[in-house]
C-alpha cells in the first residue's frame, strides 16, 4: 500500500532520519561534554561505600575470619561475611544456570580473589582500609585448574555443598566436578562418516580464558527505605528487568517494589548481565544500616571475579573426502565453568548455541558433546561480544575447516567454497538442528576476494616463502580467511528462556498530541546508540521525524518488561517489537484519517509521513495531524490517544554472516607482526545505520585482535590468577590496533518484521579465528599445522623456535 | 589521616579544601568538586578515562594526589564548552566523526586531543595514535576517534577536512 516514490515524498523521507541514514547520535550531546551520567556520577544523602575483602588463595578452608581490626577503622560502620548473610538466608544465591553460588565465603574458598567479607564505611578510602584490616586463617586443600584434571578419579571434591548429588540442573552428573554433558546430533550417524572417511583431522583447539573488560567496572548504589518497605539499585546492568526480578526471587521482597535503574553505561560486552555478589552484599548493607550503599569494583576484581568468558577446550574432527567435501563433523568440548556454573545463557542451554558449530557449512551429519566442570577459578562464563558461546565454536570451526584445507592440499578459500550452504538451500536445517534464516554465502565470500585481490595476495605470499627459503628475507606472510555464521536475536520462546521467563522484548510508543514521540523499551544500550537507531526505526514506520522521538531505557518503573541487551538480540527482538508497536499506532492512525477524509481506509494509501487518498494525493493527513485528531476527534466507538505497546517473541534466530581476510607479516625473530590489511563484509540483513555498524564492527573487530593475539586470563598451577590488570591484560592501544576496512551485502532476514539480524557481535565472531588463520597460515608451509591462541610475539617467537627458524 | 589544604583553579573557578594528604586528584575531583566527567577505569594509571590537563600538561588524575595540584589550573572535559556554551570543536568533531560509543573514554580521549593538538596542530595519523596511546577505548577501535583528532585540527587550521588513507 505504499506509494510510488515522488521528488516529494523523497525529499520528505530525507527529513525524517529514518533508517539506513547515518543519523548523528542523540548521546553523544551529552557524552561530549562530561554530562553521561554513570552510576558512580550519582550520589544519594548519607551514601556509604562497600569494599570487599578477597581469599589470597585458590583452594582454602577458612578456620577463621576476624573482622575486630576492621571494625575498629575510623569510618567503618560494618563487616558482612557468610554468617550474617545467613540470617536473611542470602549467604548462597541461585545463578542463572541453574547452580548456586556463594555471595560470601561460607567454610571455604574457591578461587582466587573470591569475596569473602564486606565493610561497609562512610568513604571508599575507609572501606579499602577496612577490608585490608579483616583477618582471614586459612587450610590450604589441593588446587585444580585444569578441567581435564578435574575430572581425574582422584581429583580434589571442589563443591562440597553438591558432592553428593547425582543429578544437576541439566541432567545425570559423572563426577563431583561435573556440571553436565550435553549432547545434540547423531552420534551414530557421525561415528559411521568418520568411519568412513577418507581424510579426517583432529584436533584440540583451546579458546583462552578472557575477560570482556569495559572501561566502566561493575558497579551498583543500592538504597532501602525502610517506611516504605522499597528498595531502589542503580546499576551497570544490561537486563534491568532480569535483575529485578532475581533480585524477588531471592529476596522475597515484592517486585512492584524493587525499582531498578540502569543509568549509562560505560560498556558491558557481556560482562554486566550476571548478578554478583558485590549487588547483594550492598542490599543487604542498605538494609542493614538504613543508608544508600555503594559498590564500584576495581579493575583487578573486575578481571579476576565478575564473569570469564571462553575457556573452551574443544576436540574437532572433521571428515572429508579426498577431493574436498565434508561429510561429517564431530566435536567434543571440556567447558571450564570455574568454581560456581555462573553462565548467562538461557536457561535450556548450558553450553548455549555451540550447535552453530557446522557454521556456514553444509555437513550432512554433526555430533557435538559438551562436559562442563568446575575448577578453582572465578565463576561467569559470559558471553564476551557474542551470541551465547558462538565465538568459541566460530573458532573451532574456521580452524578446522583451514587445517582439513591445509592436509588436503587445497587453498582454504576454495574449500570453504565448495562447502558453503548454497543461496537456494535457505532456509537451512543444519545437522545439529538450527534453522538458518537466509543467506548467500558465495556471493559474500567473493567480493571479499574481489576486494583484496586475493589471487595476488598469495601469488605475492608464494614469492615470499621462497625469498625465506633462499634466506632473502626473515619476514613470513600469513593471508588469513574467516567466514562465520553467527546465530543471535535470542530467542523465540519456543526454546528460549531465561529463569522460566521468555526471551521477547518490548516497546511502548506513546505519540503526544502534537506528534512528539516517547519510546521505551527493554532493551539497554551500553554504547550501542538505542536512542539513536530506535527513534530512526519509529521515524520510518510512522513518519515522525527522528529528532522529534526520545528514547528510553533501563528503568523497570517505566520501561516495558525486556530481557536486555546481550547476545546481538536488541535489533532482531526489541527493534521486531518496536517496528509492531508502531505498526499498531500507524493502523489506528489510518482509521483516524479515514473518518476525517471520510472515505474508506482500503481507499488510503501511505506516503512518507501521511495518508492520503487513492488518485486524489492532494487530499490527505499527516501523521502530526492525526496525532492531534487522536486526541479530539476519533471516529465514533473508537478509544482515544495514540499510543500502542508490542511484545515481540520472534519466530525465529537471525544468522548474520561475513568473510573476512586479513594480511599479516610476522617477523620470525621477534615474533612481532603486522597486520598489514583488514578486511571485513558483514551481512546483518537490513542496515539501520550504516555509520553506527561500521563503528561497530570497528569495535568488534579490535576487541577480536586483542583475544587473538594477545589476551589471556592465566591461573598458575597454584591457581594464582595471573594476568588480571592492565599491566599484564592485552588492550589494544590505537598504535597496536589495525586500519579496518569494512564492507557489506545485504540480505535481510525474511521473518524479521524490517530484515534486520543484528551487527555487533558479529566482527568479534569473525575475526578471531581470521587473525588465529593469519598466524597458522604464514607457518603453515613450513609444516606447522596448528598454532594455539593468543599470538603475542613471545609466543609466536617460540613458534619459529621450535620450527628450527632461529639455528 | 592528616588533611592539608588545598587551592586549585578548576575549570578557571578558584576551589579550596581541606583534604587528606592520600586523596587522590580524581577523587577529590569527583566526589568533593562534583566534577565527575572524567571517569575511573583503573586506577592504575593505564586506560587514561581519567586524563585532564593540568598546567598545559596532560595528567592521569588517578596518579597524582590533590595536593600535588596545589595552585595548578586543571581543566577537564567540562571545561571543554566556550563561556557561552558554544562546543569546542574536539567535541563538534567527536560526534560528527562517531568517535565514540559508551563515552565512558570520551572526556579524557578528548582533553588528551586537545593537548595533543596544541603540541602538534598538524599531525599525521600515526602521530595522532602514538600520542593517544595512554587512553584506552573498548568500543571504537580508535579510527574514528583518530578521524575526528584530524577533523578538529583540520578545523582549526582553517583547511579543508580530507580522510587520510592511513
Amino acid at each position: 500500500m505504499n506509494a510510488p516514490a515522488s521528488p516529494s515524498s523523497l525529499e520528505r523521507a530525507e527529513k525524517l532520519q529514518g533508517m539506513g541514514c547515518k543519523r548523528k547520535r542523540v548521546e553523544d550531546v551529552r557524552f561530549t561534554q562530561g554530562r553521561g551520567n554513570y552510576v558512580d556520577d550519582i550520589k544519594l544523602p548519607g551514601m556509604l561505600h562497600g569494599d570487599f575483602h578477597r581469599s589470597s588463595h585458590a583452594h582454602a578452608r577458612i578456620l577463621k575470619i576476624d573482622t575486630s581490626k576492621a571494625k575498629a577503622v575510623p569510618g567503618v560502620l560494618a563487616v558482612l561475611t557468610a554468617e550474617d548473610l545467613k540470617g536473611v538466608n542470602l549467604a548462597w544465591m541461585p545463578t542463572l544456570a541453574g547452580d548456586v553460588q556463594m555471595v560470601l565465603a561460607d567454610g571455604k574458598v574457591l578461587f582466587q580473589n573470591q569475596e569473602i567479607a564486606f565493610v561497609v564505611a562512610t568513604d571508599r578510602y575507609a572501606a579499602a582500609d577496612g577490608a585490608d584490616m579483616v583477618e582471614v586463617e586459612y587450610e590450604d586443600l589441593p588446587v585444580v585448574v585444569d578441567p581435564f584434571k578435574a575430572m581425574d578419579a582422584d581429583a580434589p571434591v571442589l563443591r562440597e555443598d553438591i558432592k553428593d548429588k547425582k543429578d544437576g540442573a541439566h541432567g545425570p552428573r559423572k563426577h563431583p566436578n561435573h556440571i553436565f554433558n550435553w549432547q545434540v546430533g547423531d552420534k551414530d550417524l557421525t561415528d559411521a562418516a568418520f568411519f568412513k572417511a577418507e581424510v579426517a583431522t583432529k584436533d584440540l583447539l583451546v579458546y583462552q580464558r578472557v575477560h570482556p573488560c569495559p572501561l566502566e567496572t561493575c558497579q551498583c548504589l543500592v538504597s532501602f527505605d525502610k517506611i516504605k518497605g522499597e528498595i531502589t539499585i542503580y546499576g551497570t546492568f544490561q537486563a534491568p528487568h532480569v535483575i529485578r526480578t532475581v533480585v524477588a526471587l531471592i529476596s522475597g521482597l515484592p517486585e512492584h517494589k524493587i525499582h531498578v535503574i540502569s543509568p549509562d553505561i560505560g560498556g558491558g560486552f557481556g560482562n554486566k548481565v550476571g548478578a554478583y555478589p558485590g549487588y547483594i552484599c550492598s542490599a543487604v548493607a542498605s538494609i542493614v544500616t538504613g543508608l544508600p550503599v555503594k559498590w564500584v569494583e576495581d579493575r583487578i576484581e573486575n578481571l579476576s571475579t565478575t564473569s570469564f568468558a571462553r575457556d573452551y577446550h574443544m576436540t574437532t574432527e572433521i571428515a572429508a573426502t579426498r577431493d574436498g567435501r565434508v561429510t561429517g563433523l564431530r566435536v567434543h568440548i571440556m567447558a571450564d565453568h570455574g568454581a560456581f556454573d555462573a553462565c548467562a545463557d538461557p536457561s535450556k542451554w548450558p553450553a548455549g548455541f555451540s550447535n552453530i558449530v557446522t557454521g556456514s557449512y553444509d555437513f550432512p551429519v554433526a555430533h557435538l558433546s559438551v562436559d562442563g566442570v568446575y575448577t578453582n577459578k572465578a565463576p561467569g562464563g559470559v558471553a564476551y561480544r557474542c551470541s551465547f558461546r558462538v565465538t568459541e565454536v566460530a573458532y573451532a570451526i574456521e580452524r578446522a575447516m583451514d587445517i582439513m584445507a591445509q592436509k588436503l592440499g587445497m587453498d582454504p578459500v576454495e574449500f570453504r567454497m565448495k562447502n558453503f550452504i548454497k543461496r537456494e538451500q535457505f532456509p537451512y536445517q543444519s545437522a545439529l538442528g538450527w534453522e538458518y534464516d537466509s543467506g548467500d554465502y558465495h556471493t559474500a565470500m567473493q567480493k571479499a576476494l574481489d576486494a583484496t585481490g586475493y589471487a595476488e595476495l598469495r601469488e605475492e605470499q608464494k614469492a615470499k616463502q621462497e625469498a625465506f627459503r633462499r634466506g632473502e628475507t626473515r619476514q613470513l606472510m600469513g593471508v588469513g580467511v574467516a567466514f562465520f555464521t553467527e546465530i543471535v536475536g535470542a530467542g523465540p520462546s519456543k526454546n528460549c528462556d531465561i529463569l522460566g521467563i521468555a526471551m521477547f522484548d518490548s516497546a511502548e510508543i506513546r505519540i503526544h498530541p502534537t506528534g512528539r514521540v516517547l519510546g521505551r523499551m527493554g532493551s539497554k544500550s551500553q554504547g550501542q546508540g538505542h536512542e539513536t537507531t530506535w527513534a530512526q526505526i519509529i521515524a520510518t514506520e510512522i513518519g515522525i521525524p527522528a529528532d522529534d522521538i526520545a528514547i528510553e531505557e533501563g528503568n523497570t518503573d517505566t520501561a516495558p518488561y525486556g530481557l536486555g541487551t546481550y547476545g546481538s538480540r536488541s535489533t532482531p527482538v526489541a527493534g521486531a517489537a518496536i517496528a509492531m508497536a508502531a505498526r499498531k499506532i500507524k493502523a489506528k492512525a489510518q482509521m483516524i484519517a479515514a473518518f476525517m477524509l471520510e472515505v474508506h481506509e482500503g481507499d488510503l494509501e501511505w506516503d512518507v509521513d501521511r495518508f492520503r487518498v487513492k488518485g486524489n494525493p492532494e487530499q490527505f493527513k499527516t501523521m502530526s495531524q492525526l496525532a492531534w485528531a487522536a486526541y479530539n476527534k476519533v471516529p465514533p466507538g473508537m478509544e482515544p490517544g495514540l499510543e500502542a505497546v508490542s511484545y515481540y517473541d520472534p519466530p525465529n534466530m537471525t544468522y548474520p554472516f561475513g568473510a573476512y581476510i586479513c594480511v599479516m607479516d610476522i617477523d620470525v625473530d621477534t615474533g612481532v607482526h603486522k597486520v598489514r590489511r583488514f578486511y571485513a563484509l558483514d551481512d546483518c540483513g537490513t542496515r539501520i545505520n550504516p555509520m553506527i555498524i561500521e563503528g561497530q564492527v570497528h569495535g568488534g573487530l579490535t576487541e577480536g585482535y586483542g583475544i587473538a593475539m594477545g589476551q589471556e586470563i592465566f591461573y598458575d598451577a597454584d591457581g594464582n590468577v595471573k594476568g588480571a590488570s592492565f599491566m599484564d591484560y592485552f588492550l589494544p592501544t590505537a598504535v597496536e590496533t589495525p586500519h579496518w576496512e569494512t564492507d557489506y551485502t545485504v540480505t535481510p532476514s525474511p521473518h524479521h518484521p524490517i530484515g534486520a539480524k543484528g551487527v555487533g557481535e558479529s566482527p568479534n565472531v569473525g575475526s578471531v579465528p581470521c587473525f588465529a588463520n593469519a598466524v597458522n597460515d604464514a607457518f603453515k608451509f613450513l609444516g606447522s599445522t596448528h598454532i594455539a591462541m593468543p599470538h603475542d610475539a613471545y609466543r609466536v617467537w617460540q613458534v619459529a623456535e621450535n620450527l628450527g627458524l632461529h639455528a | 589521616m592528616s588533611k592539608s589544604n588545598v587551592s586549585m583553579k578548576v575549570n578557571g573557578k578558584a576551589v579550596s579544601a581541606e583534604v587528606e594528604s592520600r586523596v587522590l586528584l580524581i577523587h577529590y575531583l569527583r566526589e568533593n568538586l562534583g566534577v565527575t566527567g572524567p571517569h575511573i577505569g583503573c586506577e592504575t594509571t593505564h586506560c587514561g578515562a581519567c586524563t585532564v590537563d593540568l598546567d598545559g600538561k596532560s595528567v592521569k588524575s588517578c596518579t597524582i594526589f590533590a595536593v600535588q595540584a596545589e595552585g595548578a589550573e586543571v581543566l577537564t572535559i567540562e571545561g571543554m564548552a566556550a563561556a557561552d556554551g558554544k562546543l569546542h570543536v574536539l567535541q563538534e568533531a567527536f560526534r560528527e566523526m562517531h568517535g565514540l560509543q559508551c563515552g565512558y573514554c570520551t572526556p579524557g580521549m578528548i582533553v588528551r586531543a586537545h593537548r595533543l593538538l596544541q603540541e602538534n596542530p598538524a599531525p599525521t595519523d600515526a602521530e595522532i595514535r602514538m600520542g593517544i596511546s595512554g587512553n584506552l577505548c573498548r568500543c571504537t577501535g580508535y579510527q574514528n576517534i583518530v578521524k575526528a583528532i584530524q577533523y578538529a585540527a583540520a578545523k582549526i587550521n582553517g583547511v579543508e577536512y580530507k580522510e587520510a588513507a592511513e
